[in-house]
């Protein structure tokens, strides 16, 4: 590549674009003008609230239970090292997917160290802040290590499945180590929880559900339908409720299952319905000339079905099933409706607190944020996955 | 697997010279359409046999017959010794022998030009990857797509993505290749480079049936040419009686007309 234009440096670059796009004729600047003038008075109010009026000291008091609630400080190094987990994973798979570019460039290594100076001080204790450095770090080291070795990808795929029982041994402890009960689950922690085992589980069931739908067994066929209609014609929170408050009513004496996997359970089957048909419309999308071709070449139909038609049918429908998943992530919050201490739950008794009366504005701001941010992550990594399968 | 090459050898000296039979193939769509009114023909191993004839005449259904892509309600077809019933397990067999090139050509977009054709061999005749892909490659340098091997169906041409069908039919090491329109949906300028292709195959020995309107490939190549008209075989005659003495009057009103 040859860099023959001036608008590489990037000073000259930002003018450039400004000029191009914002002032490049008379009414262009006018309209910028106006949108600016429009957006200052519009957003005056929030920002003179934020910085003058809010009282922030809400949330910097409360931050350990918004993020784990409940759990109880000895085992805090247990999430930490979730969280790790978790860090060192997308690093490997972010190294991965951009295995052919030069990654530790200047200005990521400039990103990373203001991050770490923005760490070191935060108005928190010493150890979260080591913990928290130690975090940057597995990132940082997992960015590399997926680079460097990115010809056993592969592997990526099994490391992602082990994680998942050993994340969950982890938070709730058992064989062999001091257990911590669910109902000290709360927090963020408890809406990722329900929220990730939710959309893993039910995306398997949510395809099999529209294979079902598409199957020439009648049975099959008539039963997949039946459950889709059910469901999908039922709200989410009657669901919830008649998993939480009604189930145990109906189970015999003594017979207890856990709250949060009633919980998981209800989320799962509602979602699964609604992927079902989200996935029909992928199905559908494949031309029959693909079926024909494979049957042709003698391929038996469950191998044309894993092969070739799920592949190209889910492929259609990503930006669908990805909008589902993240409705399912902001479903969660109905939880606090049932009992479940998620992080709207844990706001909600933050409020509820004599020292922190009437902070609605600032919590539930901040819990917004922490929504949006695992949100646009989620639009952001379907973004790229769909890039990346458009150029394969 | 070792076991059951022999006795497909023995089979075919048993079988003898015919390794397609068609008896009296009768099809109707949804009970009404009368598609096929009884259509015979036998191929022997080796023979080009060119089907032509007007739109609706049945003839892409008859060769669908072949390989079960379409059922059949009265007669009776034999491939290479195996009768096409409706068990499932005879039917996968007799799709395993008899390659099938499409009219838009429907490679899987998803996957590169090398595993379209490395597909079913790795997981219809269980090889192992290296000893498909050292097939698929030569395949691949025999219809001059090597160097595409990599890329995706979406970046080749009309031309080159049939190509690319006809060595992934070849790849399952078929006795019996079927071509279903296989030039009619190609830019006029690449029609050649797939014609040139099928005839050096046919070159090979390779057992063809050919559903086209080409009538220079049928002139050339074709053993037989046959004319299929309202779901009934019309003429059958080899290429220079059925060009220049055509015995049916139905014969000298299509020649008439695409001549």
């Amino acid at each position: 590549m040859t860099h023959s234009s001036p608008s590489t440096s990037p000073k000259s670059g930002i003018v450039t674009w400004l000029r191009q796009n914002l002032f490049s004729t008379w009414y262009n600047s006018l309209l910028t003008v106006i949108c600016l003038v429009g957006l200052f008075l519009g957003l005056r109010g929030l920002l003179v609230w934020a910085i003058a009026q809010a009282q922030w000291g809400v949330i910097a008091a409360n931050l350990p239970l918004f993020f784990v609630g409940r759990y109880p400080d000895e085992s805090y190094w247990r999430l930490w090292i979730v969280l790790g987990i978790i860090l060192t994973l997308i690093g490997i798979s972010w190294g991965i997917n951009q295995r052919s570019e030069r990654l530790f460039n200047r200005p990521v290594l400039v990103a990373a160290g203001v991050v770490a100076v923005v760490i070191l001080f935060l108005p928190l204790a010493l150890v979260p802040r080591l913990w928290l450095l130690a975090m940057l770090l597995l990132l940082l080291a997992g960015t590399g290590l997926g680079n460097r070795f990115a010809a056993q990808g592969n592997w990526l795929y099994l490391a992602w499945l082990l994680s998942f029982p050993i994340i969950l041994w982890l938070i709730a402890g058992g064989l062999g180590w001091e257990s911590v009960e669910s109902d000290r689950w709360t927090g963020l922690l408890l809406t990722l929880l329900t929220a990730v085992v939710s959309i893993v589980l039910s995306f398997p069931i949510g395809v099999l559900l529209a294979l079902g739908r598409q199957s020439q067994l009648p049975v099959v066929r008539l039963l997949s339908i039946l459950y889709i209609e059910i469901v999908r014609g039922l709200p989410l929170i009657g669901i919830l409720f008649l998993a939480l408050v009604m189930l145990p009513l109906f189970l015999p004496a003594g017979v207890q299952w856990d709250r949060v996997v009633r919980a998981i359970a209800g989320l799962t089957l509602f979602s699964a319905a609604y992927l079902a048909e989200n996935v029909r419309g992928g199905l559908q999308a494949v031309p029959p000339g693909q079926v024909e071709a494979a049957k042709a070449l003698g391929l038996k139909s469950p191998l044309i079905t894993m092969l070739i038609v799920l592949p190209q049918a889910l492929k259609a429908v990503i930006p669908a099933l990805v909008g589902q998943f993240i409705g399912l992530f902001k479903n969660t919050s109905l939880l606090s409706l049932v009992g479940l201490v998620e992080l709207v739950g844990i706001s909600r008794s933050i409020l509820a607190n004599p020292n922190y009366l009437g902070r609605y504005a600032e919590v539930y701001l901040f819990v917004g944020v922490i929504y949006w941010i695992f949100c646009y992550g989620m639009s952001f990594a379907s973004r790229r996955l769909e890039k990346k399968l458009n150029i394969e | 697997m070792a076991q059951k090459e022999p006795s497909l050898v023995s089979e075919q000296t048993v079988e003898g010279d015919e390794i397609i039979i068609a008896e009296q193939v009768q099809k109707w769509y949804y009970n009404q359409f009368h598609a096929l009114r009884g259509v015979s023909l036998s191929v022997r191993r080796g023979e080009v046999v060119v089907i032509m004839g007007p739109s609706g005449s049945g003839k892409s259904t008859f060769i669908r017959t072949f390989n079960a892509l379409e059922a059949y309600q009265k007669g009776r077809i034999v491939i290479d010794g195996m009768e096409v019933s409706h068990d499932v397990r005879n039917i996968e067999a007799i799709r395993q022998e008899v390659g099938m090139v499409f009219q838009q050509f429907d490679l899987f977009p998803h996957l590169s030009v090398l595993q379209n054709v490395t597909l079913a061999p790795i997981w219809v005749r269980r090889w192992k990857r290296a000893k498909a892909e050292e097939i698929a490659m030569q395949l691949l340098e025999r219809v001059g797509i090597l160097e595409q091997a990599q890329k995706h169906p979406a970046q080749l041409s009309g031309g080159q993505q049939q190509r690319v069908a006809i060595a992934r039919a070849l790849a399952m090491q078929p006795k019996v290749m079927l071509f279903d329109e296989p030039t009619s949906a190609i830019d006029p300028e690449m029609v050649r480079e797939v014609l040139d292709t099928m005839r050096s195959l046919a070159q090979t020995g390779m057992t063809m049936v050919v559903v086209t309107h080409e009538v220079g490939f049928a002139r050339e190549v074709a053993d037989r040419i046959i004319l299929m008209d309202e779901g009934l075989l019309v003429e059958e005659a080899t290429p220079t009686d059925f060009f220049n003495h055509p015995q049916q009057e139905r014969t000298r009103q299509f020649l008439s007309q695409i001549l």
